[in-house]
């Protein structure tokens, strides 16, 4: 059995305890990087997935068809459409409920989509009062798509070249 | 203010020494209290930085009312008491480990003569108090009924008895330098500049009480009593409330107090570190009690620092180096410090004898 001269000089001088306190003493005086989120935020993608949104056309017509492509590929069975013959003869949707607690934000509907109609906004503070409330109905979601509709159109725009 | 001093001299004798003291220990006391609200803040605010982060900032300008806003919340949440718990014993539990971290500092010299009690035996009173905090701890994890409070009191008590001993033969060898084992008489014998202080020739009892000190606390890296991980939170898991922060008041209390003790046996107390140098009467007007305060700041911010540092010990890391290592290395230095006092040589003396 030999004896370790170095190791028994590294721990009773502490050395390599010192050697951490060290680089955590100098990290006390290092530059912050906190962010602090209400005031300030971290920069985001355009190609961010929140909250749902429907979209319309410019002359006010909304997007969607009813193809129930978005339906079908949700992987968390968060989608739920019925579809009805308006009297011009197009086919749209007389249901379009997303469930947001289902929902996983992997943004398949999206993709799906053939006319970009539904389509995940760069919201993410957003909050329910109510259990019911998680599930975002046709009417919300044409609400949330007209009150960020410039913010969507240019989310669309910055990424439509790698589409 | 005559009729005060006449209604105060009316007052029986013995009852004017009660108020006395009473008001002494009010003195003490609440600076005290003040102390570990701030230094609960400082400890977020410190760790933070060395983890990039800035810490607590949102209560009061640059977060200083976050420890008014702790205590507020903790005194109107509600303490709940188990169903199976001991209830006597739940809610004795915080006031036996929170009595004697508050009692130790009955016998602690702020400045020259500036201390509660000047009982010779105060080495001895110290080393009583800082034990009977582990009772609290126990019976606070058995009358839990929970199995994680139980196995964590558990670690506690075989911790402190571990590090109770090396705690207190490196106090042995600050007695027998000073000769004596009141407080005040302890700081007296390292007067005479900081190179008489006992922290260089007992540099190695110096380390010991100090890691032992840590252990004591059972802070980092030796809070194995707490292992989020494997026991949740250890003895006061099921403590919530006032009844958790009295805890809590008690934890950080105590590591003021070995702050204290440290600075008091080892760095020469109040006395001033400028002392025997030209710079001694410049810095005359400074009070002992700033010098103790920056001492025990000094060993405070160590607390933190390790905190921030060092990963948690495992449970048999932690008995193998409480008795294998620093037990052995406190008894080699005081047989050592026997030996040269037997000798007659006594370089920590020759100020004085």
């Amino acid at each position: 059995m030999s004896l370790n001269l170095s190791h028994y000089f590294k721990s009773f001088t502490f050395w390599e305890l010192l050697k951490g306190m060290r680089l955590t003493g100098r990290y006390l005086f290092a530059r912050k990087i906190t962010v602090q989120y209400p005031e300030e935020r971290a920069p985001m993608s355009p190609r961010f997935r929140g909250l749902h949104a429907q979209r319309r056309y410019a002359n006010g017509e909304e997007r969607c068809i009813g193809c129930k492509l978005c339906e079908a590929v949700c992987p968390a069975l968060a989608i739920t459409i019925e579809t009805h013959e308006r009297e011009d003869g197009t086919r749209r949707t007389t249901r379009y409920d997303i469930d947001l607690f289902k929902c996983i934000y992997c943004g398949f509907c999206e993709e799906a989509c053939p006319v970009d109609a539904i389509v995940e906004t760069r919201v993410y503070e957003y909050h329910f009062e109510n259990r019911a409330d998680s599930i975002m109905t046709k009417e919300r979601l044409l609400e949330v798509g007209d009150k960020y509709e410039a913010q969507i159109a240019a989310d669309r725009a910055a990424d439509a070249r790698y589409r | 203010m005559d009729g005060f001093v006449s209604l105060w001299n009316m007052l029986p004798e013995g009852l004017q020494t009660l108020i006395w003291i009473l008001v002494k220990i009010v003195v003490i006391v609440l600076p005290l209290i003040l102390a570990v609200a701030y230094l609960t803040y400082a400890e977020r605010k410190i760790i933070g930085y060395m983890q990039i982060r800035i810490g607590p900032n949102r209560v009061g300008p640059r977060g200083w009312l976050q420890p008014i806003a702790d205590t507020v919340k903790a005194m109107f949440k509600e303490v709940v008491v188990p169903t199976h718990a001991n209830r006597y014993l739940f809610l004795t539990a915080p006031l036996l480990a929170f009595a004697p971290a508050l009692a130790a500092w009955a016998v602690v010299p702020f400045d020259e003569g500036l201390v509660l009690a000047d009982i010779n035996a105060g080495l001895l009173y110290i080393l009583a108090m800082t034990s009977l905090g582990v009772y609290g701890v126990l019976i606070a994890g058995w009358a839990s009924n929970s199995k994680y409070a139980l196995l964590g009191s558990m670690r506690v008590a075989a911790q402190i008895v571990a590090y109770e001993i090396a705690m207190g033969f490196a106090l042995v060898g600050v007695l027998m330098a000073a000769g004596s084992l009141n407080l005040s008489e302890i700081v007296h014998a390292q007067s005479g500049g900081p190179g008489q202080w006992f922290a260089w020739p007992l540099i190695g009892l110096f380390a010991v009480y100090f890691i032992s000190g840590v252990a004591e606390t059972n802070r980092a890296p030796f809070d194995v009593a707490e292992g989020e991980s494997e026991i949740v939170a250890g003895f006061h898991v099921e403590y919530s409330g006032m009844a958790f922060a009295i805890f809590f008041l008690a934890e950080y209390a105590n590591m003021i107090l070995i702050s204290v003790l440290t600075s008091i046996m080892f760095l020469g107390g109040w006395l001033s570190p400028f002392e025997g140098t030209l710079l001694e009467s410049w810095f005359a007007w400074v009070p002992g009690i700033v010098w103790l305060g920056l001492k025990t700041a000094f060993f405070l911010l160590l607390y933190l620092w390790f905190r921030a540092t060092f990963p948690r010990y495992r449970y048999d890391q932690i008995m193998r180096l409480g008795w294998k290592v620093l037990i052995p290395v406190t008894i080699v230095w005081i047989f050592g410090e026997g030996i040269a006092i037997a000798l007659g040589w006594q370089p920590w003396l020759s100020g004085g004898a």
